[in-house]
């Protein structure tokens, strides 16, 4: 879990091109949108599709998203339970 | 200032590697891909702004010319009333082709959101409008080439009918590597005039 954890940071700030944060600026419960990481709607979705393409985990429920996107700790939780991949 | 004339205010030009402003060598690297040469610019010039890492390559180009121009300017956005009227050549056919290459193989069809939002050229009239707090006229037009006859007269029809007090002009081209910004500041008053000889002369300095 916490090699999960470690690998979404790095994705998080490699897919979402979050050029001024490193791996250790991002807490497991900072909020990633809002006043965390201040991620914003594009992201949202960039995400989504990361979900798909390296966990083959697909949401079909949008507002999911509110749920599993809420920190590292949610979302790495959230992949270990339902990655096919 | 002239009844009726206009004036350029500043003006700047991006290409091989180089920063000019208003005729001057302002920021240089060597010889680099865009990517690195764009990231360099923006912490020479110290701009604080996370989201210019996001944009493709066209916005960045465009949003550092914008930079350079009115970052001195009026940023109060109640009186800022600064037109954009920008054109290329390419359109954003540079994100277009990558965006392309995401959805063209059926075995890993990813489309990404974030580069499917810059698949328009004036996209990157919205990044400089949400940075400078403009909610001003702005226009991207597609021309075969650079067409300063059009620039002059769109930008003073805004001037002289009040739809705008100033009027960022531009002309921002890139594709596939290859890329050249030459931006121009169009207010009522100043020493330079606004005309297309000029224009010609400064945009093949």
């Amino acid at each position: 879990m916490e090699a999960l954890k470690q690998e979404l940071k790095g994705k998080i700030i490699e897919v979402l091109n979050l050029e001024d944060i490193a791996v250790a600026d991002i807490n497991d419960n900072d909020a990633l949108f809002g006043d965390g990481l201040g991620l914003d709607s594009i992201d949202a979705l960039e995400l989504i599709v990361m979900l798909d393409k390296d966990y083959g985990i697909k949401l079909v429920d949008p507002k999911e998203g509110k749920v599993i996107f809420k920190s590292i700790e949610t979302m790495a939780a959230y992949i270990n339970e339902n990655r096919v991949k | 200032m002239t009844a009726g004339k206009t004036y350029i205010k500043s003006f700047c030009t991006i290409q091989n590697n180089q920063v000019w402003l208003n005729g001057d060598v302002v920021f240089g690297t060597e010889s680099t891909v865009f990517s690195d040469f764009s990231k360099k610019a923006y912490q020479h010039l110290e701009i604080n702004y996370p989201k210019f890492f996001k944009m493709d390559n066209l916005s960045k180009l465009a949003f550092l010319g914008a930079e350079l121009l009115l970052k001195t300017e009026n940023n109060s956005s109640e009186e800022n009333n600064t037109a954009l009227v920008f054109a290329n050549k390419s359109s954003s056919l540079d994100t277009d082709v990558k965006y392309q290459n995401s959805i063209s193989d059926p075995e890993n069809y990813y489309p990404s959101p974030a580069v499917f939002v810059y698949t328009l050229p004036n996209i990157c009239l919205g990044e400089i409008s949400i940075r400078h707090q403009l909610k001003s006229e702005n226009s991207f037009f597609i021309f075969a080439d650079y067409n300063p006859i059009f620039m002059e007269n769109y930008s003073n029809i805004l001037l002289k009918t009040g739809k705008a007090d100033k009027v960022l002009c531009g002309w921002v081209e890139y594709y596939n590597e290859d890329y050249k910004a030459f931006l121009y500041l169009v207010d009522k008053e100043g020493e330079l005039e606004h005309n297309k000889e000029i224009l010609k002369q400064l945009y093949n300095q």
